[in-house]
């Protein structure tokens, strides 16, 4: 029987459930090993050999190199994993979260001290976005 | 006997913590923020509790995808702040209190809630970033702090009717304990908030506003709110709010005592990317 995931209609949005963490176990534990500092300068030196110390598939080694995080998303990462990448590069959350929105970094900022995106036309899939009131 | 005394909720974003270890407090952006806290610093220390009990989670620090325990409770004596990628926090080691701790582990395993006891752990964010904002930047924090992590990371998360029935266990655990110690619960996280994907950065004021009216006037119904009206409404990092259902169920009007009193009620956005909510209840 099919288990219950309704949370599959919210737009921009990748719920790291018990599939998903599957899909990603190599790839978040590879972002736990960037928590030690000699960790961090090996991977530095040479991305491409660390990562090839670690048995993820080909497509989360590129989204990685290519700091996509959506990529990194669809790919079984979990945001908190992904986020030592970012500590990493020296980049805050901030700058993280914005990267995955398709907007600059300045406009996100902007959007952030101006409110928040609204969840006007953001709770569904297929919604029309609305206007922020 | 040991009794709950009051509950206190607020959000851990980390860049607070990042402010107030970088020195930027006086700048007006952060000054919105931190005015909120001012009342509670102030509060906490002409209310002083001998315990905290500290519910919180952790960010894929001390717990990697190698174990996933669903509740645990720190039975330590000491825990240390933790290195999450830039270095760990300049604040005091977290002092813990292994008899209390212990007791409510077995008290609240009794109680059929399976919780998995912890001895070893770095604390993040998640624990440090209240105890700031509630204490400021003392050279020790003013009381032991007992640690127990939410696992709201992977899904499907502990839902809010289990918070909630899991604070009223703690309150019953804390109440047999025979020494005589005044326990404050802080429940951390939230309030709404997006961090992944294409949606990151959506913040419910609406919503935030009526829970935190839901969560004083009517807990049980707070309680009722399925996870995917967190996600929906609040962003896929809001399911953090169930934390503070366990703070909630541990105050005496969840088992049919005399009703919470506010002392103070705080929220502002933003703080990086999320929404800041701040209560103090006391019993």
């Amino acid at each position: 029987m099919a288990l219950d995931k309704p949370y599959l209609d919210v737009p921009g949005t990748t719920i790291f459930d018990a599939e998903q963490s599957r899909k990603g176990y190599h790839l978040n534990q590879f972002c736990m090993s960037l928590m030690k500092a000699e960790n961090r300068e090996r991977f530095k030196v040479d991305e491409r050999a660390y990562l090839d110390e670690w048995p993820m598939t080909e497509e989360q080694k590129q989204a990685v190199l290519a700091r996509d995080l959506n990529r990194c998303i669809a790919a079984g990462g979990n945001i908190y994993f992904l986020a030592k990448i970012g500590a990493t590069d020296g980049k805050s959350f901030q700058q993280m979260a914005g990267s995955m929105t398709g907007m600059s970094e300045e406009e996100y900022r902007n959007m952030m001290i101006a409110g928040e995106r609204s969840v006007e036309g953001n709770r569904r899939i297929g919604e029309t976005p609305q206007e922020k009131k | 006997m040991a009794r709950i005394t009051a509950s206190v909720y607020t959000s851990h974003v980390p860049a607070i913590g990042a402010a107030l270890d970088l020195g930027k407090t006086a700048e007006p952006y952060w000054q919105n923020v931190f005015k909120g806290y001012e009342f509670s610093k102030q509060w906490l220390k002409e209310n002083p509790p001998d315990v905290v009990f500290l519910v919180f989670n952790d960010h894929a620090t001390a717990f990697s995808l190698d174990m996933i325990p669903t509740f645990a409770i720190g039975t330590a004596a000491e825990y240390m702040p933790a290195d999450e990628g830039w270095g760990p926090r300049a604040v005091p080691r977290v002092v813990g209190h292994p008899e209390l701790a212990s007791h409510i582990a077995q008290s609240v395993i009794q109680q059929d809630f399976d919780l998995t006891i912890v001895n070893k752990m770095d604390v993040d964010h998640g624990l440090t970033v209240p105890l700031s904002l509630m204490c400021g930047q003392p050279d020790a924090w003013p009381c032991p702090v007992i640690p127990f992590a939410v696992n709201v990371v992977q899904y499907p998360v502990p839902s809010g009717q289990r918070c909630y029935n899991l604070g009223k266990a703690i309150r019953k655990a804390v109440q047999s304990y025979d020494g005589d110690l005044k326990v404050q619960i802080w429940g951390t996280g939230g309030m709404s908030h997006q961090l992944q994907g294409p949606r990151a950065g959506l913040i419910n004021r609406e919503f935030d506003n009526a829970f935190l009216d839901k969560l004083i006037d009517e807990p049980a119904a707070a309680a009722a709110i399925p996870h995917i009206d967190y996600v929906r409404e609040a962003g896929s990092e809001g399911i953090e709010l169930v934390m503070w259902l366990i703070a909630r169920g541990a105050m005496d009007d969840a088992s049919g005592g005399s009703k919470a009193v506010v002392r103070h009620r705080f929220y502002h956005v933003p703080a990086s990317n999320t929404a800041v909510g701040h209560l103090i209840l006391e019993n």
